[in-house]
């Protein structure tokens, strides 16, 4: 099986050296990796190894100290979010980053604001280039709305809203501008088992279905094995594993990150 | 130079009195998080309680007494029923309920005790006195010689007492603080009870300088300037914000009002106010807050 | 990205998408246009009616910043004179304007105040802010006491229009200040119905309920708060205008210091923030409260109740109602008839 990072055409997105402290700590060290179009690619490794901070750097909420990005086909370092966005990025948030006091429709509308094309005015008076974009937009959260199911909690305040059913509604939130890329941080955080089956086979058919690259940042391994093609695997900042599911599984650097170095196994237990 | 001299201190020791109102703000905030817009209600309060009963007769200890004993009970009252049921609320629902809370203070202190104004006599002249050949009123050297002793008592109890030192626990971290067996909602009581207290002393110093009347209780809005000066969170800061914008309001209306027309005051804080935002969005003492999406 | 929408989803008509509206609003509008000034005497329409109507474009305003754009406001009295004067001003020095459009010109002049004190919001965020409303409060107070070219020079800082110029009909009988006010508040509700259910409003409740993440989702968030000031204050400054010469007849800076400031907060925390109904709710409750607990005392203790006393009773009350509000039903008394509404709908079962 070739490395996706061998092919350099079907990149969507290339990490370049990318360097990040705070404050003197490092983290993340010269990390380079590339995701190719239409892949899922698991980001995976310790607390604290640097995963949403590159997540952050991708969409331009913070600036690598060096390296550098790129994203269908253009360079970046520092990009604005409204940039990242108009570009094709789009993110949820570990702790949801919902607008609480508004409807599961709202919200989702949210993620078509800055596509409006039409003023305060037309707005105020409802003018008809008011009232049809309004209904596109509305088709369009519709549409996305039935794509996740949301259907039934059209109207209902997010802030009412079971965990699982709010990090649904974010992705909708994300999807509904048509982005090429999804950055799903940690979306099955705080799910029960059944809510992670169904969130994954949404993350599944989003990537099927819509043709949308996800990278997504993740601690259930087992989950993270099953859905994605492509795993990085990131400790205090560095790259330690770059491959696929099982290429990783079989990594020692991987296995003593995560479990403690090999030999402090007893003698007696079976190696798996 | 002189006349420099003279609105320079003149507006100082003004500041004590701005800066006694922000120390019960301070000291509330602290320890509940609550910005307290009742704080000028409570002031208007206690000082009308005061007056009314050394107007019947009663001597001064006993009145100060009887106005501190109903400023407890109110304290406990006001831990009951608003702040335990608002607990987990915002920010802007806590002040919003206090708005509330100082129209019920209000409405209450002049159903009971009239809406006139009532002279408040504390004994000491309005006289100018001389010091080093300026011009200083004498009330306002007692009032910042009263400010200073509360103060003093203040950081004696902080620093000395164990109930001090739960508040300053409280005030550090509310949860660690529970988690070691502090008793929160006493120690609400008592910080609101303190700022009573504060309050009465302010409010009577206030009101012997102008009469104690409901533009007493308006004084909390200059509060905030005071607070967003010297920062919300230290005591310090308090008296630091209270002394700057006492000076620079009398500094301002003696040397800009003229040219525009006299009759500052009222707004001039304000907008020094968000000057100083503009610089120092935390304030001189302040913290400022991070938000992590 | 291949997402289907060439099929025909569901998507309500959007005058039916919110269910406020319906056959309720054609029933008000017979209501208020046609019954009310049929049946009504001066009184009500004059010291009743207008006055609520008045309030609840306030409430409006001031909710459109604070209820629905989350920013914090003191001034709403300012920016209410701002509209009053400036509507003198037009009316006495520009000759041959018609009161309409010199209320609607007043109210930009007043929306342009209100956006020069929203712009400290991209850098001053929540209590801070209040700063600069309470700035603009006092210093608007100020402004329109200490100048006499404000007032045109009146001995009693009053100002007061002879006539009430309706494109060269006299507007100024009862009816006629009673259908002025019910126009403008009619057309300004339909317009603020309209925003809030746009984009405009959505950004403006994305920035109120998390700022942060508005802006990492594109929202232009400064623009958006200053959008929000200038807005407001449009509004505020034409009830302000109504306020002087289609209620009181004659006004001075007395009218809108921080007390009406207070008052129109309280409007919008009764009657809901982040709702357009609630603001009438709230300014029915302003308005009829005082009537009530003044014929309810009065006839209990028959008369013998000192009129300052009823005032502070009434102060209290407002103050106890807003701790009980903001405890048991912190979206108002809007919500509570929607929660109502909604049981009513399920009824028999679970009400």
């Amino acid at each position: 099986m070739t490395n996706p990072a061998q092919d350099n055409s079907d990149h969507i997105l290339d990490v370049r050296n990318i360097s990040l402290s705070f404050k003197g700590v490092k983290a993340i060290s010269e990390l380079s990796f590339s995701v190719a179009r239409g892949e899922i690619c698991a980001l995976i490794g310790p607390n604290g190894a640097g995963k949403s901070s590159l997540l952050n750097i991708l969409n331009g909420v913070y600036l690598p100290d060096s390296g550098e990005i790129v994203f269908g086909g253009e360079h970046f370092r520092q990009i604005h979010p409204l940039e990242a966005a108009r570009r094709g990025i789009a993110r949820t948030f570990q702790n949801n980053a919902l607008f609480k006091k508004m409807s599961v429709a709202d919200n989702i509308l949210t993620g078509l604001s800055r596509h409006t094309r039409t003023n305060l005015i037309e707005q105020a008076l409802k003018l008809p280039r008011a009232r049809r974009e309004e209904l596109d937009f509305r088709e369009r959260a519709e549409s996305l709305l039935e794509f996740l199911e949301l259907q039934s909690y059209r109207d209902i305040v997010v802030g009412n809203l079971a965990y699982g059913i709010q990090k649904r509604v974010e992705l909708g939130r994300a999807l509904v501008s048509s982005p090429t890329l999804l950055l799903l941080d940690e979306p099955l955080a705080g799910m029960n088992a059944d809510e992670k089956a169904e969130m994954t086979e949404f993350v599944v058919s989003i990537n099927r279905d819509l043709g949308v690259t996800v990278v997504l940042i993740e601690h259930d391994i087992g989950i993270v094995m099953n859905l994605s093609s492509h795993v990085v695997v990131l400790d205090y900042g560095c790259k330690i594993g770059d491959g696929t599911p099982a290429e990783i599984q079989s990594n020692p650097d991987v296995i003593s990150a995560y479990l403690g170095t090999v030999q402090q196994r007893r003698a007696d237990e079976p190696v798996h | 130079m002189n006349l420099f001299i003279e609105t320079f201190i003149g507006g100082l020791l003004a500041g004590t009195m701005y800066s006694l109102v922000a120390i019960g703000f301070v000291l509330i905030y602290k320890a509940s998080g609550v910005f307290n817009f009742a704080q000028g209600s409570i002031l208007l309060f206690s000082a009308l309680t005061f007056v009314t009963l050394k107007e019947s007769g009663i001597p001064f200890v006993v009145a100060v007494g009887i106005t501190i004993g109903v400023l407890i009970v109110g304290a406990i009252a006001i831990e009951r029923l608003l702040l335990r049921p608002l607990a987990n609320r915002s920010p802007m629902t806590l002040f919003m309920a206090t708005l509330g809370l100082s129209y019920i203070v209000e409405g209450l202190a002049q159903g009971l005790m009239g809406a006139q104004v009532h002279p408040l006599d504390l004994g000491i002249e309005d006289v100018p006195i001389f010091i080093g050949g300026v011009l200083i009123s004498q009330f306002d050297v007692v009032a910042a010689i009263t400010a200073l002793v509360l103060v003093a008592i203040l950081a004696l109890l902080f620093n000395k007492t164990r109930i001090g030192i739960s508040l300053r626990a409280v005030a550090d971290d509310t949860r660690a603080a529970l988690s070691i067996g502090i008793n929160l909602n006493r120690i609400w009581q008592i910080v609101w009870a303190v700022a009573g207290i504060v309050g009465l002393v302010a409010g009577m110093l206030w009101g012997a300088r102008q009469g104690v009347q409901f533009s007493l209780s308006l004084v909390v809005l200059k509060a905030l300037p005071v607070l967003i000066i010297g920062g919300f969170t230290s005591i310090g800061g308090a008296i630091a914000g209270g002394l700057i914008v006492g000076a620079a309001e009398n500094l301002a209306e003696t040397y800009i009002g003229p040219f525009i027309g006299g009759g500052i005051t009222p707004w001039f804080a304000y907008f020094l106010a968000l000057a100083f935002l503009y610089v120092r969005p935390a304030g001189l003492f302040g913290e400022l807050a991070i938000e992590r999406v | 990205m291949t997402l289907d929408v060439s099929r025909e989803y569901d998507v309500q008509p959007l005058w039916l998408a919110d269910r406020k509206i319906g056959w309720g609003v054609p029933l008000l509008l017979v209501l208020t246009f046609v019954v009310i000034p049929l049946l009504g005497n001066e009184y009500w329409l004059n010291a009743i009616f207008v006055p609520f109507l008045i309030l609840s474009l306030a409430g409006i305003g001031l909710n459109l910043l604070t209820g629905y754009a989350g920013q914090t406001s003191l001034g709403s009295g300012g920016f209410m004179a701002v509209g009053a004067f400036a509507t003198f001003s037009l009316v006495t020095h520009v000759k041959f304007i018609s009161l309409p459009p010199a209320l609607f010109l007043a109210g930009l002049i007043a929306g342009l105040v209100g956006l020069v004190f929203g712009i400290p919001s991209g850098r001053i965020k929540g209590f801070y802010l209040m700063v600069s409303s309470l700035a603009a409060q006092f210093f608007l107070e100020w402004v329109f006491q200490k100048f006499p070219w404000f007032y045109n020079y009146g001995s009693s800082g009053t100002i007061s229009l002879p006539r009430l110029d309706i494109f060269g009909f006299n507007g100024g009988s009862s009816i006629g200040r009673y259908y002025l006010t019910l126009v403008i508040v009619v057309a300004l509700t339909w317009v603020a119905a309209n925003l809030v259910r746009s984009h405009v409003g959505r950004n403006w409740m994305a920035i109120r309920d998390m700022d942060t993440a508005a802006a990492v989702i594109g929202i232009p968030v400064d623009r958006y708060k200053i959008l929000a000031f200038a807005v407001s204050s449009f509004y505020l400054g034409i009830a302000g205008a109504l306020w002087a010469f289609a209620y009181l007849g004659a006004a001075s800076v007395q009218s809108f210091g921080i007390a009406r400031s207070f008052q129109i907060i309280f409007i919008i925390i009764i009657g809901g923030m982040g709702s357009i109904t609630g603001n009438f709710i709230g300014a029915a409750f302003i308005s009829l409260l005082p009537l009530a607990l003044d014929y309810t005392v009065q006839s209990i203790f028959s008369g013998h109740v000192d009129a300052g006393l009823l005032q502070n009773i009434q102060k209290a009350i407002f103050g106890f109602l807003i701790i009980w509000f903001l405890i048991k039903e912190p979206d108002g008394i809007a919500r509570l008839v929607k929660t109502f509404g909604e049981r009513l709908s399920a009824w028999p079962l679970r009400f």
